[in-house]
């Protein structure tokens, strides 16, 4: 087993996070007051938190399958509790929902820990939509039923099965790049999250055209085209810690970018239907854990099959 | 036994905390070191719990829940709960059963320095109303001690988490949103006052349906 690239690509991770904290700093010190204050404020805030979401990631690494495994577990936990909480669920549902957060949850986890891929690609979208139902059908509540468990099941898909597709990279058998796993982890993670900071920056430099004013007002045409494309070119770099080449990192790249950009518009969209502007407030500075995981929710699963289609044995 | 009790309280919030999730929400003033009587909506049994969790532990150990004796002493574990770990100021709610005056024991535990929290619609809250009208304790506790902070708390969502009669809990993110101190004025009437309190309570109650238009 050699660790040697992904050592690398978490240093690399470490130098661009202390290079942001200190122009945060430096940001900082030189503002006195002023409009631009609580931006700058709310920058650092968001630099902090990433440093603890880089130790925490680089500790699950460590730790190695159980690690990420039970990291994106408890991030599966929040995000649910989150979606459910702006759902219209209501008494009926109680037992539905005990049973999506207490069997449902850990038991699609244990499947991708145990790598019984015919069950826990069908759990939630066969077993959980046909019986989830059932169990609310027979409190015998009619009042919105379709809207109801149709939420719960977004809730569901969204919230567990997506994400539980991290994870399950770690599956994934690809000749001659055994034991190196995790790297296709932090390397969809990275570019993910790459791009939606670089689409944050673009936007601030040079947006001007605003792309879906009334779903995510910061989101502008220059930080979309700007974002994706610079993400692209920096996953095409990291062809080195993939079993890609230059040119098939980049693709990837390109397909995780747009995906994570769909996500986080899908996901705002749903915002702002119920009128929030964060899922929760528990990451200083960002909101909810589905603000951050909402571009990973949207890229995991097609960069899981895409790799699993092409490359694993 | 004090270190058991801790303990146990220390559990209770925690398995509080993994369910809700929740905050304090300090909207007007921030929480401070005085005498306070804190008066909340109430859903749920486990409406103080959550203001305990997000009080400030030093301010925590000195607030004492105002709750049932007829709930709390029904069987020897809440009875523990309810004395040795959360220090309940335990009143009889039926009137001809009880050997002491309700006002008369909140009183005391004012006198011997605790806060309190207390829940004046009387009992939990099912009937899909936003509040129920105010008992009036509270009143009667304003009159005997003049001066004393009133905290309106809204707590937020607690009853979809922990429905009355459900045994397991789900997980929805909780909020304790806190107001403004109120006190009884001078020559306020028994109906002002209560209904004063009952607005401020309101006032804190999210307006579903209201939509943010500013991302």
């Amino acid at each position: 087993m050699n660790h040697d690239s992904l050592m690398a690509l978490m240093m690399g991770v470490v130098v661009v996070l202390i290079l942001a904290s200190t122009i945060g700093g430096i940001l900082s010190a030189q503002l006195k007051d002023g409009p631009s204050r609580s931006v700058v404020e709310n920058l650092n805030a968001r630099i902090w938190a990433w440093w603890v979401m880089v130790i925490l990631l680089g500790l699950a690494f460590l730790w190695g399958r159980t690690g990420v495994t039970l990291l994106f577990a408890v991030c599966s936990f929040n995000a649910l509790r989150e979606f459910i909480t702006l759902t219209n669920a209501r008494r009926a549902d109680h037992w539905m929902l005990a049973a999506v957060f207490f069997v449902v949850l850990p038991l699609q986890y244990y499947l991708v820990f145990t790598d019984w891929y015919g069950f826990y690609t069908v759990l939630v979208p066969v077993y959980v939509f046909l019986l989830m139902p059932v169990i609310s059908a027979l409190r015998g509540e009619s009042k919105d039923f379709l809207i109801r468990v149709a939420e719960v099941q977004w809730a569901a898909m969204v919230t567990i099965y997506f994400v539980s597709h991290v994870p399950a990279l770690l599956s994934l058998n690809i000749p001659g790049f055994e034991g190196q796993n995790i790297q296709l982890v932090a390397f969809l993670i990275i570019v993910v999250q790459a791009s939606d900071v670089l689409q944050y920056i673009w936007s601030k430099l040079l947006g001007k055209h605003k792309m879906a004013p009334r779903l995510s007002p910061a989101k502008t045409i220059e930080g979309f085209v700007g974002g994706v494309a610079s993400a692209t070119v920096l996953g095409a770099c990291l062809w080195w810690v993939t079993p890609f080449t230059f040119f098939q990192a980049g693709v990837m790249s390109l397909v995780i970018a747009l995906m994570g950009f769909f996500g986080g518009l899908v996901l705002s969209a749903i915002k702002r239907d119920r009128g929030v502007k964060d899922w929760g407030d528990v990451i200083t500075g960002h909101g909810g854990f589905i603000d951050r995981l909402d571009s990973i929710i949207f890229a995991a699963p097609i960069f899981f099959h895409l790799t699993r289609y092409w490359w694993h044995v | 036994m004090r270190l058991l009790a801790y303990l146990v309280a220390y559990l209770i919030i925690g398995f509080a905390r993994f369910i809700t999730a929740v905050r304090g929400n300090w909207r007007d003033e921030p929480p401070r070191d005085e005498q306070t009587i804190y008066f909340a909506n109430h859903t749920s049994n486990g409406d103080f719990i959550l203001i305990w969790a997000v009080l400030p532990p030093r301010l925590r150990w000195k607030t004492r829940p105002v709750a049932a004796a007829d709930y709390w002493l029904t069987s020897p574990a809440r009875s523990y709960i309810g004395r040795q770990v959360i220090n309940a100021v335990l009143i009889d709610r039926r009137p001809e059963a009880r050997d002491r005056d309700p006002v008369d024991q909140m009183v005391e535990a004012l006198d011997g320095g605790s806060s309190l929290i207390i829940f004046p619609e009387g009992r939990r809250n099912d009937t899909g109303e936003t509040l129920l009208p105010f008992k009036t304790g509270i009143y009667h506790v304003a009159k005997k001690r003049p001066g004393i902070r009133f905290v309106p708390v809204w707590i937020d969502n607690l009853n979809r988490a922990l429905p009355r009669g459900e045994i397991i809990p789900i997980p929805y993110i909780c909020t304790c949103t806190f107001g403004a101190a109120i006190r009884l004025t001078d020559g306020e009437s028994k109906e002002q006052f209560l209904t004063r309190a009952q607005e401020a309570v309101l006032a804190l109650a999210p307006n579903i349906g209201e939509a943010a238009d500013e991302p």
